[in-house]
């Protein structure tokens, strides 16, 4: 590999993705129209949410990916740091959505480094939303990817959340957002609970809740995996920047929820 | 038809290297040198905004004197052949040795077959996890790369501020001394630096995978 040169005409500026096209590379291979719809067993990611709290964003995802009606991984991850003071959360086709993470981390950290100075939050949801919009063609052959980006807006002061559809609609949520196909359940959970200004521990516990109620109403979502000890990623996104919450304290939010759910409906022994 | 001037080759390349050293020796000095936590790089910059201290990977960084728009354009060319590779195959193929390499033949290039070499002194620098592993590169305007240890100082009036920061160097330094000894070999005898003067950066092993940090003017008192 040399040194990539390139005239005034020519030059990609701080487009990652541009850069690569100059290179030969293309990043999200576009689907050819003729391409049958992918099967179903195609292994998806499932549950991701994520709420706005005092001091940001608190996000979590299950670890369950699924191929049809098997189980393909139990210790997948769908929460990322996009870079770091945001992170990204995916539901559908997990190959592409995980190649689109890689790409967009990537571009962030690309430009950055290009241009000497981060994106503002609304470029890098932006930057998001035109990445999701290249991948259309693949969508509606069923390799659909459904994000959600949170970060703390440093200009702004405040956490922000944006949801996305598969052709690029970008959708600013004032309190919290979800995806993936045990988000309803998950949805439910959070709008019963949730309060404006609640700190993280309250964030924390109510995201918890909700993917442990979506884990028990879909079968695509993975709870807390007691056995293996694997549990529902979640992460906190403030000034300080991303940071992940200890498995140790998830798992015992989940014991913890786990014990009370089963003191109120155990049949046997009750 | 005219006939042009002969012109010893040795001559033409003397020319060349006297006008590229002249450019660089009008620029501002610049010092990195191993620390306790990795790579402490500390240039005389006045400005806020036009850095010659910058990040190019996970571990590696880069640092320019002489012409701003030259060097500028070495660092972008170096952030993306970093991205690549990384992109192509894993963040851990990303070198500073090969990056250094490349740059070599970029300057040699220039060097011999452009009119005009390019007037700039690089420094790429690179950390590992285990102290006294930093790896610092020094690249002359000719493409000449020499693989220096503990220290280094780019620029136009190098010899005397290397023998400041000869005598003054440790290894396992703190980044407080670190930058004193920076500032006072930069300054010479007769001057004195305020921090606003000053542009520091470092390659810290304990930030986590992007280990490079800039301190801006108001916290280099608090480093």
């Amino acid at each position: 590999m040399t040194l990539p040169q390139y005239g005034p005409g020519t030059d990609p500026g701080p487009d990652f993705t541009a850069f690569l096209r100059r290179n030969g590379i293309e990043p999200m291979p576009v689907a050819s129209p003729n391409a049958p719809h992918s099967p179903t067993t195609i292994t998806h990611g499932t549950t991701c949410v994520a709420v706005r709290y005092t001091d940001g964003v608190v996000m979590a995802g299950d670890r369950r990916a699924t191929s049809g009606n098997l189980i393909s991984h139990r210790s997948i991850e769908k929460v990322f740091p996009a870079d770091r003071h945001s992170a990204v959360a995916i539901a559908g086709a997990a190959g592409p959505a995980v190649e689109m993470v890689r790409l967009y981390q990537l571009q962030l950290e690309h430009y950055e480094k290009v241009e000497g100075a981060p994106l503002s939050l609304e470029g890098k949801a932006n930057q998001l939303s035109q990445m999701l919009r290249g991948n259309l063609q693949a969508a509606m052959q069923g390799l659909a990817v459904v994000p959600i980006f949170a970060g703390y807006d440093l200009a702004r002061e405040t956490g922000r959340l944006f949801e996305f559809d598969i052709t690029g609609g970008r959708y600013e949520e004032a309190d919290y957002a979800a995806t993936g196909s045990g988000s309803l359940h998950a949805e439910t959970v959070i709008k019963v609970g949730y309060r404006r200004n609640m700190g993280a521990d309250d964030a924390i516990n109510l995201l918890a809740q909700s993917l442990f109620q979506a884990a028990d109403a879909d079968s695509a979502t993975g709870g807390a995996d007691n056995l293996r000890g694997i549990y529902p990623i979640i992460v906190t996104i403030s000034a300080e920047g991303y940071e992940r919450v200890a498995d140790e304290v998830v798992g015992e939010r989940f014991a913890a929820i786990a014990d009370e759910f089963s003191a109120n409906h155990r049949e046997v022994g009750a | 038809m005219t006939t042009p001037f002969y012109v010893a080759p040795e001559q033409m390349m003397k020319d060349r290297a006297d006008y590229a050293r002249k450019g660089i020796a009008r620029g501002r000095s610049l010092v990195a040198m191993s620390y306790a936590d990795g790579v402490f790089i500390c240039a005389e910059n006045p400005s806020q905004t036009l850095h010659k201290v910058s990040e190019i990977y996970d571990r590696i960084a880069f640092a320019g004197v002489g012409k701003y728009n030259e060097f500028d354009q070495l660092r972008i060319a170096g952030v993306r052949h970093a991205d690549l590779k990384g992109f192509t195959y894993s963040r851990e193929d990303v070198e500073a040795r090969s990056l250094a390499n490349n740059y070599a033949q970029m300057l040699g290039q220039t060097f011999t077959h452009e009119m005009k070499p390019m007037e700039v002194e690089i420094l790429v620098a690179e950390i590992t996890d285990t102290p006294g592993e930093e790896q610092l590169f020094h690249i002359l305007y000719d493409g000449t790369v020499m693989d220096e240890t503990n220290f280094v100082v780019l620029g136009g009036d190098s010899e005397s501020i290397t023998t400041t920061v000869a005598e003054g160097w440790s290894a396992g330094m703190s980044a407080r001394d670190a930058l004193e000894l920076c500032r006072s070999a930069l300054a010479g005898p007769d001057r004195e630096l305020t921090d606003d003067a000053l542009e520091v950066a470092m390659l810290d092993r304990n930030v986590g995978r992007r280990a490079f940090r800039r301190i801006a003017d108001t916290d280099i008192a608090s480093l």
